[in-house]
C-alpha cells in the first residue's frame, strides 16, 4: 500500500516563476559606480479591478482599497511599502500589496451586486525589483518609454513594453523598479536583463 | 520612430499600437436583408485613399483601449485623434501632426 499524506497547506507547494533563476540573477549583481542588480519579489498579492470612473462600483471600490484609486496614466494611489492601486486603463487597475495580504474578500465584499470586477491575479504576473544607477540605463535598451525623471516621477507607473513584452513598469525609488512580467514571460525577462546588466560590469568602453 | 497620442495615455512608441482598419464601418442594422454582394461589400471592401483616412487603432501594450485617428496615408502623418464613439472632426488643414 502506498503511503498516503495529507496536504494541509499549498503555500509550501508553490513555486514563484523566478525561483529558479535565483542564483543567475545574484551572480549578475554589478557593483560600483554603475551599479545594478536583480531579484525578485515573490508571492506579492495583485488583484484586478474593473470598474466604470463616477459609477458606484468605482466608489465602492475607491473606499475598499483605503488608498482610492488613481484617476490617470501613470498614478499610483498608495506607496510601494503597503498597499497601492496601480492604473491600467480609465476602467483598469491593479491592486499591489507585497506582503501577500490576501486582499480579494475585502475587495469582493465592497464591490458587493454593483456593476464591476474583482479578481486575484496574483499568479497572473512576478514582480521583478532592479535596483542601482545603472537600472534606468538597462532598461532604457529595449523599453520605449520616455524614463526620464521629467516625465516618469518616483512612485509612478505605466503599462508598457520590454525584451518586447508587455510589463507594467513602476518607479518604486529614485533608481529602483519595480517590472511585472506575465509568469511565462519571466524567464525570457530574466535572462534579457541579466544579459543586459552584463555590460555594466566592466568599464565604459568610450 | 513614431510617437502616437493614446487618448488615454499621452504619447507612446508606435511599437505598444496595433492598426485595427478603417473606421466608421457600421454593422449592418439587419444582416439578414442583406445580398450576398452587400454583405461582402461589408465584410471585405474597405477605402484606400491616397491622403486623409479615417482609421481604429489599439494601444494593444499599454491601455488596451481603442481610438480613431486621421491618418496620412502619403506621409504617415497622424493629422487628429479622436476617441471611439465620436464624430469624425473636421480638419481645418492637413498640414503638419505628428509623424
Amino acid at each position: 500500500m502506498a503511503k498516503h499524506s495529507v496536504i494541509e497547506s499549498t503555500t509550501e507547494l508553490r513555486r514563484s516563476p523566478a525561483a529558479h533563476l535565483d542564483q543567475l540573477m545574484a551572480a549578475a549583481t554589478v557593483t560600483g559606480a554603475r551599479a545594478v542588480a536583480l531579484r525578485e519579489i515573490a508571492f506579492a498579492t495583485q488583484v484586478s479591478l474593473r470598474a466604470v470612473p463616477g459609477s458606484a462600483g468605482h466608489q465602492a471600490l475607491a473606499q475598499a482599497t483605503g488608498v482610492g484609486l488613481p484617476e490617470k496614466v501613470g498614478q499610483v494611489a498608495g506607496e510601494v511599502s503597503g498597499t497601492a492601486v496601480l492604473w491600467l486603463g480609465p476602467d483598469e487597475f491593479s491592486v499591489f500589496n507585497a506582503a501577500g495580504e490576501d486582499l480579494s474578500p475585502t475587495l469582493e465584499a465592497a464591490l458587493a451586486e454593483h456593476e464591476g470586477q474583482v479578481t486575484d491575479l496574483s499568479a497572473n504576473r512576478t514582480v521583478l525589483e532592479l535596483t542601482g544607477q545603472a537600472a534606468s540605463l538597462v532598461l532604457r535598451k529595449s523599453c520605449p518609454a520616455d524614463l526620464h525623471p521629467r516625465s516618469f516621477a518616483v512612485n509612478q507607473a505605466i503599462t508598457t513594453t520590454l525584451a518586447n513584452v508587455p510589463i507594467l513598469l513602476w518607479r518604486t525609488t529614485e533608481n529602483g523598479w519595480y517590472l511585472m512580467p506575465r509568469a511565462s514571460f519571466t524567464e525570457h525577462v530574466v535572462h534579457w536583463l541579466v544579459d543586459a546588466m552584463n555590460e555594466f560590469a566592466s568599464e565604459p568602453v568610450i | 520612430m513614431m510617437l502616437i497620442d493614446c487618448p488615454n495615455c499621452g504619447p507612446r512608441n508606435e511599437t505598444e499600437f496595433k492598426f485595427g482598419g478603417q473606421a466608421h464601418v457600421a454593422y449592418p442594422a439587419d444582416p439578414h436583408a442583406l445580398s450576398d454582394k452587400e454583405w461582402a461589400q461589408f465584410l471585405f471592401y474597405r477605402k484606400n485613399p491616397k491622403g486623409i483616412n479615417a482609421e481604429r487603432w489599439v494601444h494593444a501594450m499599454g491601455c488596451r483601449k481603442w481610438f480613431n485617428a486621421l491618418r496620412d496615408t502619403v506621409t504617415y502623418e497622424f493629422k487628429a485623434i479622436y476617441r471611439a464613439g465620436e464624430e469624425r472632426p473636421a480638419l481645418q488643414s492637413t498640414d503638419g501632426g505628428t509623424r
